[in-house]
């Protein structure tokens, strides 16, 4: 079967500073992956390219076989790392704005979701707190049916009972043949839910290996292996 | 019964061992229907996958059943339930007796200790 997402000898240079240097990447339908690394290791401009933010200065990345544009936004759903929403907005418009915009928009899961995380459709988003705004970013993005949800640090701003929901809420919404793909340095709180975990230091992949292979050959957590592996 | 994880094993036997513990307890009783594969990963915030890793080691030992249409049961048969249940308590007995030969007692001394604490019936 085509990857969701497949980089070939993927490089991306800002100036003189190279970002990803040379990748080679495969990852497959149905999972969930964590992309781990340290501040400024090539996370968000791996995220980036896949979205088209950001064009490669070589090599070529692939979502399910297909260079990134129109085609390949609508299989994405993805969490930015800044917001982008509009402040005056309310939750209901966004939701209105969303269900317009993509075809897989689930109007009935979003508003579940703000039900159990107590958000009122009628607040507009800069009458609310960092964290509040950014659960409302999560549940926009988590109630497309995607075929791959790219979330950059998706739990940063939140406090660690909201956490848990998060992650409850990727667990039981994403597509069940879709896949996950959450950057952060918040390892041990999401090694749980990942199948596996790419490793990325300066622009290159480090290792990939899943979290119970991990466990299992180190006798150590993934966060664990990271804090060695990436040790200051 | 909240479904405890350590983060130094392997995520799928701690969860075999968890729902093997359900099952001994009646949490999940002989014969009964266990909840979707989704519904377990999310009450114990694991990977399905992971979760479904699980089910099947559980299903190749015969302590789960898989229908081809209405999902996994619990197996009927008690015997079974009951043997499994055996080697889940002699290899934690067994891991015990290697941590009290670590600190350096004898398997007499260890049983008059066991014997000592149930009589004060503090267990």
């Amino acid at each position: 079967m085509t990857p969701i997402l497949e980089c070939r000898g993927l490089t991306k240079k800002y100036g003189r500073k190279t970002a990803l240097d040379n990748i080679d990447l495969k990852v497959e339908r149905g999972q969930i992956v964590g992309l781990l690394g340290p501040n400024g290791s090539g996370k968000s401009t791996l995220i980036k390219l896949a979205n088209e933010l950001l064009t490669p200065t070589s090599g070529q990345i692939f979502i399910e076989g297909l260079e990134p544009g129109v085609e390949t936004k609508k299989k994405i759903s993805y969490l930015p790392e800044r917001t982008y929403l509009n402040d005056w907005m309310k939750v209901h418009q966004l939701i209105g704005f969303f269900s317009d915009f993509y075809e897989d928009f689930n109007k009935e899961k979003a508003y579940d979701m703000l039900k159990s995380l107590n958000i009122n459709p009628g607040d507009p988003l800069k009458s609310m707190s960092k964290g509040t705004k950014e659960k409302v970013q999560l549940i926009l993005v988590m109630s497309r049916e995607a075929d791959l949800y790219l979330l950059d640090e998706p739990i940063g701003g939140v406090d660690p009972a909201a956490r848990d929901y998060i992650l409850r809420t990727i667990l039981s919404n994403y597509k069940e043949d879709g896949t996950v793909i959450i950057s952060t340095h918040l390892i041990s709180e999401i090694e749980n839910i990942l199948d596996y975990v790419i490793f990325i230091n300066q622009g290159k992949i480090h290792l990939t290996a899943s979290v119970d292979e991990i466990r299992s050959d180190k006798g150590k957590s993934v966060d664990a292996l990271f804090r060695e592996v990436f040790k200051c | 019964m909240s479904w405890e994880l350590k983060n130094d094993r392997p995520i799928y036997i701690q969860l075999i061992e968890q729902i093997q513990l359900r099952i001994f307890s009646g949490v999940y009783p002989a014969g009964s229907r266990l909840p979707s594969v989704r519904d377990m990963a999310q009450e114990a915030a694991v990977n399905p996958n992971t979760m479904q890793r699980a089910l099947a080691r559980l299903e190749e030992d015969g302590l789960v059943i898989t229908h081809r249409t209405s999902g996994r049961t619990v197996t009927e048969d008690e015997k079974m339930i009951e043997k499994a249940k055996t080697q889940l308590a002699k290899e934690q007995i067994m891991e015990f007796l290697e941590k009290m030969k670590m600190m350096g007692l004898e398997r007499k001394e260890v049983l008059s200790i066991i014997q000592n604490i149930t009589e004060e019936g503090n267990v």
